[in-house]
């Protein structure tokens, strides 16, 4: 369990003052001149050492990413940072909490990692229905440029701007470069990959996109030292994480804790366990509705570490670390189809297996939610997934396929229950009857 | 150049080639929708998936992904291009699979088929049955004017027509709205399309989701005779194929012509085939008691040598139109010649162009092609979007690149780029001499008949001929001193020298109440003859001149003759015929070579072969077709001295209407439409 001393964000639940002063005491803007006085190499070599990866999702090494960045800015072509604050992954509520309670944490990593990759212009993209934690974030950055500590002319000898902007709160918007068009006024589609934005980013010009809470922990990790982050948590896969609970617990919360802390451990710990005892979990999402299920079991849920590795082990990702906690009254088909019916809702449409593939899976799993399928469809619904799975632009496609293969992957037997329940019942509503193909009617 | 291995064949091809140019220089073949190789690229239908070695373990789009992306191998090997392995095999079949489930497969109703994308690719890469067992997706159909028909449950969301519309005809007016599976293609407010170039997005669509609607279930691909030839309804000589059945031309469609117009047509070029079939003039007329009455050949023949004999050839003119083949402007002139008549003009519009201030004063001397080098655009009384709306297209795209300043001297018109506009009329020319040489290494005027089609139009083309020279628009190895014509038979005609011999009245002299006795119009519509002289009109359709004429010796319309025509560069090119002459029409040079006959003037050619060799004999530079044989720069700096009285008036463009500049196009019902359209939205935005 992660011990009171290393933890970072100090103020998640908003009992303390979320302000300038509030922040000063909570030990931050202390000295950070000191920090980037070290020099971008230092910040960046110290980042990699720290092991931290993204806590966006992909879990990208954060000081790799910032290494891609061009060594020498062209003055045609400035840097960017863009920080990703469009957290809309459901079951993920991590990110508004530091915008809420404790945004000079954000403020102050923008500085940091902006001169840690010659970057004098950041921009942060809410997402769009995050009213009070941009209002907030907003009066943190003016209380920053009220103190000097960032702007054109600041205390700290690092020109630095920061733009608080408001998404319109589409889903596909967190996509790094759906976001970075989005922010050129553009419609959210994802780019095409590459050019990475680290080469051609925001208007053509070398960019990174951190997400809130990995640029958040930057300060701590700076002044702190890479040492002391790198030692919480199991080797590459270091440092704390907000975990966000919620579900079928006594209690759901969110909670910062050690990286690699078992889910057992988290739930019971923090989250006053599964309702009705650890043996009536069903099913637990570890990291948000894009990643697959993992089924309770000796082997699954009951040994799993809630880090990027232990995940990976039981054919999930850590992801966003929104842990999605199911008992065993969970009707699992109709959960997983309304997760389906989201990614459907969200699918900017642009390319093929997505725009076509998200409809076809919700439509399937709804026949499925009520048993009205045939079982053949089950491993035709799996083949459908693959060929979303890898063949889109962006990683949206893999997104919305993976909870669905979690499904079929540990629910077989009860997809073929509820089939045969159902057409057990002939009566209710007639047993699917594929209609009869005609000619263009 | 780097080296790719694809299918286990090495390649060395430039590294900012894309995998799929890399793959089809292997010659593998790489299926696709949404690419085109003049649109930008997209990615979004993901058939061209192919599978890569040194890049990232997934599928990759090819059309998007380019050489240099790809990392060679450990030890140097070159990066590995995998197009028919069993990843690709499994993208390819899912995205097909994903493209039919939603797609309405109603190919046996749909105008496509025969030459759909889609269906040919569903050969190679679908399935016989469908496992989607859902209702399919319906979208309703849009409303977008009379030349494109949808169907948009058939679209596949490629979105090649958003990005055409956007990109080369430069008015975004479809975009696609809602997202995901309720992806629509739309002009967002039902409103008709308003470029001049929207019938290309029917030959982009890679399926039937737009589809011509003029040519709405009138017939099937397979049933057609295609004939390659060229476009006279502007002066760009577009590269077309005519498709006919039977008699009929059903559509014409563009063919890829890099130097002139790409794979891109105007509307104009393609929808006016149905005025090939209306208002035709299919038999010889001859005025009596003030009404035309059917004649034949020979009592028309006699009518007009009647009249011959009855004036002197100083009383007699000729006056070519604008859709005329070289061959029978030739024939004309030789035919006058032999009559001893001066009075020849081949410009109706009046304009001053002259073959004796040099070929290069009346070409477009840098070529078309020229605009993609061209850094420095000057447009003088031109609207080239009306003019050649192709060309506007071409310098629409070269704005687009960047560092190109573009000016206009004229009407100030939407040309969809921005431009700075300088004046209307000779004055702010005028200005121009006092403007230091251009910083610039290739910069070009674009005169347009706006220019030089009007009484001070020497003085003008002077002027223009001075500036030009003083701003180093025409310099050692660059001569950028450009005429855009807007009639397809005036460079030959000028080439010909189809104007006024020594004491000669020109078009609009002869024109005048009185001026002459007898006038020879060889499809001259866009001119009105005074009352008074007997007007012989050889033509094609029954317009403005078949209303003035007092015999009429039907003709033969461009899909229904071969016969050379220059384009605004100068360059010969060969139109064939698709079909034959309605009725007794005859192809003009026949009636030429009969009429000379009547008039006890043989001419001295038996058939057309004969008629082009003593063509080619007197031109030679007429017998290099496509090949443009380059004017003399320095006929330009004689022109600069003349000088002149110039007139205060703005300079105007002289295409009024651009669904109607000529006959076929005035009897097409369909320019009709759309030229009725076009004046509703002028007068809304006039409101």
């Amino acid at each position: 369990m992660l011990a009171d001393k290393d933890r970072i964000f100090l103020n998640l639940y908003g009992l303390q003052d979320w302000g300038l002063d509030g922040a000063r005491a909570r030990g931050g803007w202390d000295n950070t001149k000191a920090i980037l006085d070290k020099g971008r190499d230092w910040l960046v070599a110290e980042m990699k050492a720290s092991g931290q990866r993204g806590r966006g999702g992909a879990g990208f090494p954060t000081g790799l990413k910032w290494s891609f960045m061009p060594k020498n800015v062209d003055p045609q072509r400035p840097h960017y940072l863009v920080v990703n604050a469009d957290e809309s992954e459901p079951g993920t509520c991590k990110d508004r909490e530091i915008m809420r309670n404790d945004p000079h944490l954000l403020v102050e990593g923008c500085l940091i990692a902006a001169c840690a990759m010659g970057v004098h212009a950041c921009y942060v993209y809410v997402r769009g229905e995050f009213i009070l934690e941009r209002e907030r974030l907003q009066a943190a950055v003016d209380q920053a440029y009220e103190a000097k500590l960032i702007g054109k002319d600041n205390i700290h000898g690092w020109p630095f701007d920061l733009y608080v902007h408001h998404g319109a709160g589409a889903y596909i918007c967190g996509e790094e470069t759906a976001l970075l068009e989005s922010l050129e006024g553009k419609k959210g589609m994802p780019r095409l990959k590459p050019p990475f934005p680290a080469n051609m980013g925001l208007y053509g010009c070398p960019t990174t996109v951190n997400n809130v809470e990995t640029i958040a922990q930057v300060p701590d990790i700076m002044r702190r030292g890479a040492a002391w982050f790198a030692g919480i948590g199991r080797p590459n896969n270091s440092g704390t994480k907000l975990f966000c609970i919620s579900g079928h617990v006594e209690r759901p919360c969110n909670v910062e804790e050690a990286m690699g802390v078992p889910l057992r451990e988290l739930l019971e710990k923090h989250a006053g366990g599964v309702r009705g005892g650890w043996d009536n979990l069903l099913a637990v999402i570890p990291g948000g509705s894009s990643m697959p299920l993992i089924p309770a079991g000796a082997d699954q849920a009951d040994t799993l570490l809630m880090d990027f590795d232990g995940c990976r082990e039981k054919k999930s990702a850590l992801g966003t670390a929104a842990v999605i906690v199911m008992d065993k009254s969970t009707d699992i088909i109709k959960a997983m189809t309304r997760i389906s019916y989201f990614y459907k809702h969200e699918s900017c449409g642009q390319c093929t297996p997505c725009r076509e593939g998200m409809g076809w899976m919700w439509r399937v799993l709804t026949r499925m939610s009520e048993g009205r399928a045939k079982k053949s469809e089950i491993d035709m619904l799996m083949e459908v997934t693959t060929q979303i799975e890898g063949h889109t632009i962006c990683a949206f496609g893999d997104g919305a396929a993976w909870p669905v293969q979690g499904l079929l992957r540990h629910f077989r037997p009860e997809i073929e229950r509820r089939i045969d329940q159902y057409s057990a019942n002939p009566d209710t509503l007639g047993v699917y009857d594929p209609p009869t193909p005609m000619a263009a009617e | 150049m780097s080296k790719i291995i694809v299918d286990g064949t090495e390649v060395d091809v430039p590294p900012e080639y894309t995998l799929l140019q890399a793959c089809e220089a292997a010659g593998a073949e790489i299926p696709r929708f949404c690419f085109h190789e003049r649109l930008s690229i997209a990615g979004n239908c993901r058939m061209c998936l192919v599978e890569v070695k040194g890049g990232p373990p997934k599928p990759q789009a090819s059309c998007a992904m380019s050489v240099r992306d790809l990392r060679p191998g450990p030890n140097g090997e070159p990066p590995v291009v995998l197009t028919n392995s069993p990843m690709v095999t499994k993208a390819r079949h899912g995205v097909m699979e994903f493209l039919l489930i939603n797609h309405p497969l109603d190919c046996p109703i749909c105008d496509q088929g025969g030459e759909c994308d889609l269906q040919d690719q569903a050969m190679a890469y679908g399935v016989d049955s469908s496992r989607f067992k859902e209702n399919k997706r319906a979208v309703e159909d849009k409303y977008l004017g009379a030349l494109v028909k949808t169907s948009m449950n058939r679209c596949i969301q490629c979105t090649r027509c958003v990005r055409f519309m956007t990109e080369v005809a430069g008015v975004p007016e479809l975009g696609a709205i809602g997202r995901g599976e309720d992806m629509e293609i739309t002009s967002y407010l039902e409103r008709a399309l308003t470029s001049e170039l929207q019938g290309n997005v029917i030959d982009l669509c890679p399926v039937g989701a737009l589809t011509s609607k003029p040519y709405e279930f009138k017939a099937r691909p397979w049933e057609l005779a295609k004939t390659e030839s060229v476009d006279v309804m502007d002066a760009l000589g577009s590269a077309i194929r005519i498709d006919s059945r039977g008699r009929e031309v059903m559509r014409i469609l563009p063919r890829v012509n890099d130097a002139i117009n790409e794979e891109w047509i105007s509307d104009k070029t393609r929808y006016n085939v149905d005025g090939l079939k209306v208002q035709r003039l299919d038999r010889p007329y001859i005025r009596k008691g003030g009404k035309l009455v059917p004649a034949s050949w020979p009592e028309a023949f006699a009518a007009i040598a009647a009249k011959a004999k009855a004036t002197t050839p100083q009383r007699i003119g000729a006056i070519a139109g604008d859709l005329a083949s070289v061959e029978e402007m030739f024939a004309l002139k030789a035919l006058m010649d032999k009559l001893g008549v001066a009075n020849i003009d081949c410009r109706q519009d009046g304009s001053k162009l002259d073959p004796k201030f040099g070929r290069a004063s009346y070409l477009f001397n840098s070529t078309i092609a020229g605009i993609e080098q061209a850094d420095a655009i000057m447009i003088i009384g031109s609207n080239p979007r009306l003019e050649a709306p192709v060309l506007n297209a071409r310098i629409r795209r070269r704005w687009a690149r960047g560092d190109c300043l573009i000016g206009v001297v004229g009407e100030r018109a939407d040309l969809t780029y921005s431009y700075n506009y300088l004046g209307a009329g000779p004055d702010s020319l005028a200005q121009l001499l006092d403007h230091p040489p251009a910083d610039k290494t290739k910069p070009m005027f674009i005169l347009g008949a706006g220019a030089f089609a009007r009484p001070d139009g020497a003085a003008v083309l002077a002027l223009a001929a001075k500036a030009a020279l003083s701003l180093g628009v025409v310099k050692d190895g660059w001569n950028g001193f450009n005429v855009l014509h807007s009639a397809a038979s005036r460079v030959g005609g000028l080439d010909l020298g189809f104007t006024p011999g020594e004491g000669g009245l020109d078009a609009p002299g002869m024109a005048k109440a009185g001026a002459l006795d007898l006038i020879f119009n060889l499809g001259a519509d866009e001119i009105q003859i005074e009352p008074g002289a007997f007007v012989v009109y050889i033509g094609t359709h029954g317009d403005r001149g078949a209303h003035r004429a007092d015999v009429i010796l039907p003709g033969a319309a461009y899909p229904e003759k071969t016969g050379i025509y220059v384009n605004t560069e100068g360059r010969p090119q060969f139109g064939d015929r698709a079909t034959f002459p309605p009725g007794q029409a005859r192809e003009d040079w026949a009636i030429l070579r009969a009429l000379s006959d009547a008039l006890g003037a043989r001419l001295p050619f038996d058939s057309l072969t004969q008629l082009r060799a003593t063509v080619n004999a007197a031109h030679p530079h007429l017998a290099r077709l496509d090949e443009i044989t380059p004017a003399d720069a320095g006929a330009l700096a004689n022109l600069a001295s003349l000088g002149g009285a110039l007139d205060k008036a703005p300079f105007v463009s002289p295409i009024e209407d651009f669904y109607l500049t000529n006959p076929i196009a005035r009897a097409s019902k369909v320019m009709a439409e759309c030229s009725a359209m076009a004046k509703a939205r002028a007068l809304k935005a006039a409101e």
